[in-house]
């Protein structure tokens, strides 16, 4: 997974400050419910360092939330270690650990009102009845929920009891803050209007977010950087451009946007370019400093929106390889056209091409005979 | 409009079809009685046990004397008593059942309900056979040594108590039970995440809304045993007199039909005292 380019195009505070959560090789081991036994989180370690937005992501069930809950301490760890600012939290209760949740479900206290439920973690702080009320009214100010206070939960809607939930924790001003798909009961609109106004509000606060989700567009454009999790394991960690550009395999290829995934054997290796043999084609990739031998089965990942559809009389661009097919399927989607060219007997490729103009979602019809270009140093050559 | 009409009209007959019945039998087998009981503590006990049909507040005058006000003081304690412990005990008993595992957790309730299937009397018997002097709790501690002479546990106001709270414990447990297996447990990991300790999350989150099916079950418990009668009598002997065993013994001993109505009357009005607070608590806790 070596990569040259910095994709991050964040600076991070890794100098001087020590990791806001480290997860040290922790496994998490639960009795199932016939007495067998769920490892619902094995072998995690990731780094979190202060400031970060940081995002577990993955299907439902491969252990998002037990890491979260292992790092506020709801679960402890059958093995390894949580640390929390250089501190090891061994089996330290929930209420002594410098970190607060919003919970999935929101958890609010029903028979509190919206103040009540802000200023809860204070009073159980000890802190003064009068700085109680200006940090609980600052901290709904903050959320954009003024003239709330004295409201029951159950009489705000599903978007206004997130904002509760979020300042409840926010007012505590915690290390780290864990969010567990804090918008997943959202409508989508809200969900992308919650979303900018959670980065917001990370920036002003600065305090570190580890945040969970499986909706993958969600975590790329919220996160610095990004874990991505499938059955219990960390497959990679990375800023989202660096997942997107260079998945290490070929389930997150899959899971993060959209991808051509074909199966081949290496046919020929040219330093960087190998040449995949693909149900007939041969396809040009790139390997990435990975080490593949001739014959090796591997798979050729390439984007949808990084081929490009030309005439099979038009000049392909210098650098760029390109491929005959069929076009088989056309679906206008607005912003870009999708197609489905037949390249081989089975093999097809999905392509993307934008709109640019507005004759372009027109410009190939199915049946027509095209080229496909891409610069192969952009197709990937995954193994395993 | 015709339409509408009829059908209001069905709706009426359908009302009446339906409330009839019931409004007959409760008027009759509950609000009759209760009338005449309230009648007949205005009346006179003749010389023979028979009930004169002469006005007087001479019933309710007595029940001021300090034996009667002792009486009605004891057997406010008892419940109270009573009531308290079942709690105690019933609350953890229920929160237990109300987190295990689903088969294993309706064997439970089961096993609170079973009492139930057997006789009150053959129960409180079972109890005697425990507390006699030559009982099993004497005969154990005897045989570990633990106490030289047997423990006189019958005939105490402990025995009575004891026997109240094996006897009402399931009417505390299963709307504590309700209330607790509704509580969504993931408000005491928001508690704790924001800094209470288990006590205090209990206090403040759990306690206040498992609150209906506490007063619920202290209602359920201390209605009955304000009123108990069987059990103080098997288990208190001559010593420990309740307002249940006074009502008794005036209608069937004394034959005292004006003076037990009396009584009846007043343990109605202290019931109804506490059924007030229950409504009252329960209309602005459950939200
Ligand atoms: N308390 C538990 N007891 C048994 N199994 C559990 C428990 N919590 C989670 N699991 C199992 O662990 C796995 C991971 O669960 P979870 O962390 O909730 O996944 P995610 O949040 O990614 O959807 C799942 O297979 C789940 O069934
Ligand atoms: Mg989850």
């Amino acid at each position: 997974m070596a990569q040259s380019v910095d994709l991050s195009g964040r600076e991070l505070r890794t100098s001087t400050a020590l990791p806001a959560v480290e997860v040290r090789e922790v496994t998490k081991v639960f009795p199932g419910p016939h007495g067998e036994t769920v490892v619902a989180v094995e072998d995690v370690t990731l780094t979190i360092q202060e400031g970060e937005f940081f995002s577990l992501l993955g299907p439902s069930g491969c252990g998002k939330t037990t890491t979260l809950r292992m790092i506020a301490g709801f679960e402890l760890p059958t093995r390894g270690e949580i640390w929390i600012h250089g501190r090891p939290m061994g089996s330290t209760p929930p209420y002594r650990r410098p970190v607060n949740t919003v919970f999935q479900n929101y958890a609010l206290f029903p028979h509190m009102t919206i103040y009540e439920n802000v200023a809860f973690g204070l009073e159980m702080e000890g802190v003064p009845k009068d700085e109680i009320r200006r940090r609980v009214l600052e901290v709904l100010e903050l959320v954009r929920l003024p003239g709330m206070e004295s409201r029951r939960p159950r009489q705000l809607s599903g978007g206004q009891q997130q904002r509760v939930a979020l300042a409840r924790a926010l007012v505590k001003q915690p290390e780290v803050l864990l969010l567990d798909e804090p918008l997943g009961a959202l409508d989508l609109k809200l969900r992308k209007a919650m979303q900018l106004e959670l980065k917001h509000i990370q920036h002003r606060v600065g305090i570190t977010f580890i945040y969970v989700t499986h909706d993958q567009e969600e975590a790329l454009t919220m996160s610095d950087r990004i874990a991505v999790m499938d059955r219990g394991q960390v497959l990679q960690v990375g800023a989202p451009a660096e997942i997107y550009e260079a998945p290490v395999n070929r389930f997150v290829a899959d899971f993060i946007g959209e991808s051509n995934l074909l199966e081949g054997q290496i046919a020929r290796l040219e330093g960087e370019r190998a040449l995949i043999y693909v149900d007939g084609v041969e396809l040009a990739a790139h390997r990435h400093a990975q080490e593949v031998q001739l014959h090796q089965a591997v798979t050729f990942a390439l984007r949808p929106e990084k081929i490009s559809l030309l005439a099979t009389t038009a000049e392909v661009a210098p650098g760029h390889v390109s491929v005959t097919g069929v076009v088989e399927e056309r679906v206008y989607i607005g912003t870009d056209t999708r197609y489905m060219v037949r390249i081989g007997d089975q093999a097809q490729l999905v392509v993307r091409m934008q709109n640019l103009t507005h004759q372009d979602a027109d410009h190939f019809q199915p049946g027509d005979r095209v080229q496909l270009s891409w610069d192969p140093a952009v197709a990937r050559v995954l193994v395993e | 409009m015709h339409e509408s009409l009829s059908r209001r009209r069905g709706h009426r007959a359908q009302f009446w079809f339906l409330f009839t019945p019931g409004a007959f039998w409760l008027g009759f087998f509950f609000l009759l009685p209760l009338l005449i009981v309230l009648v007949y503590s205005f009346f006179t006990r003749g010389p023979y046990g028979n009930v004169i049909y002469r006005w007087t507040a001479d019933n309710y005058a007595r029940l001021l004397n300090p034996i009667y006000f002792q009486i009605f003081w004891q057997s406010l304690w008892m419940a109270v008593t009573t009531t308290v412990i079942s709690l105690l005990v019933g609350y953890p008993l229920a929160y237990y059942i109300a987190r295990q595992r689903q088969p294993w957790r309706n064997v439970l309730l089961l096993l609170v309900i079973i009492p139930f299937w057997t006789n009150f009397l053959v129960r409180t018997y079972a109890i005697m056979v425990l507390f006699r002097t030559e009982g099993v709790v004497n005969a154990v501690l005897q045989g570990l040594g633990v106490i030289q002479e047997p423990l006189q546990i019958m005939y105490t106001p402990f025995a009575v108590t004891f026997g109240l709270v094996y006897g009402y414990l399931p009417f505390m447990v299963l709307p504590l039970y309700a209330s607790i297996e509704k509580f969504d447990f993931s408000l005491i990991e928001a508690a704790q995440d924001l800094g209470a300790n288990g006590w205090r999350s209990f206090l403040r989150v759990m306690l206040p809304l498992t609150l209906p099916g506490i007063v619920a079950g202290c209602i359920l418990v201390f209605i009955p045993a304000i009123g108990a009668f069987v059990t103080p009598d098997l288990l208190g002997g001559a010593k420990t007199m309740m307002i249940g065993n006074l009502t008794q013994q005036q209608f069937l001993k004394a034959r005292n039909w004006p003076f037990g109505s009396a009584v009846s009357i007043s343990l109605m009005v202290i019931v109804s005292i506490a059924a007030w607070i229950y409504f009252r608590y329960g209309e602005e806790e459950m939200l």
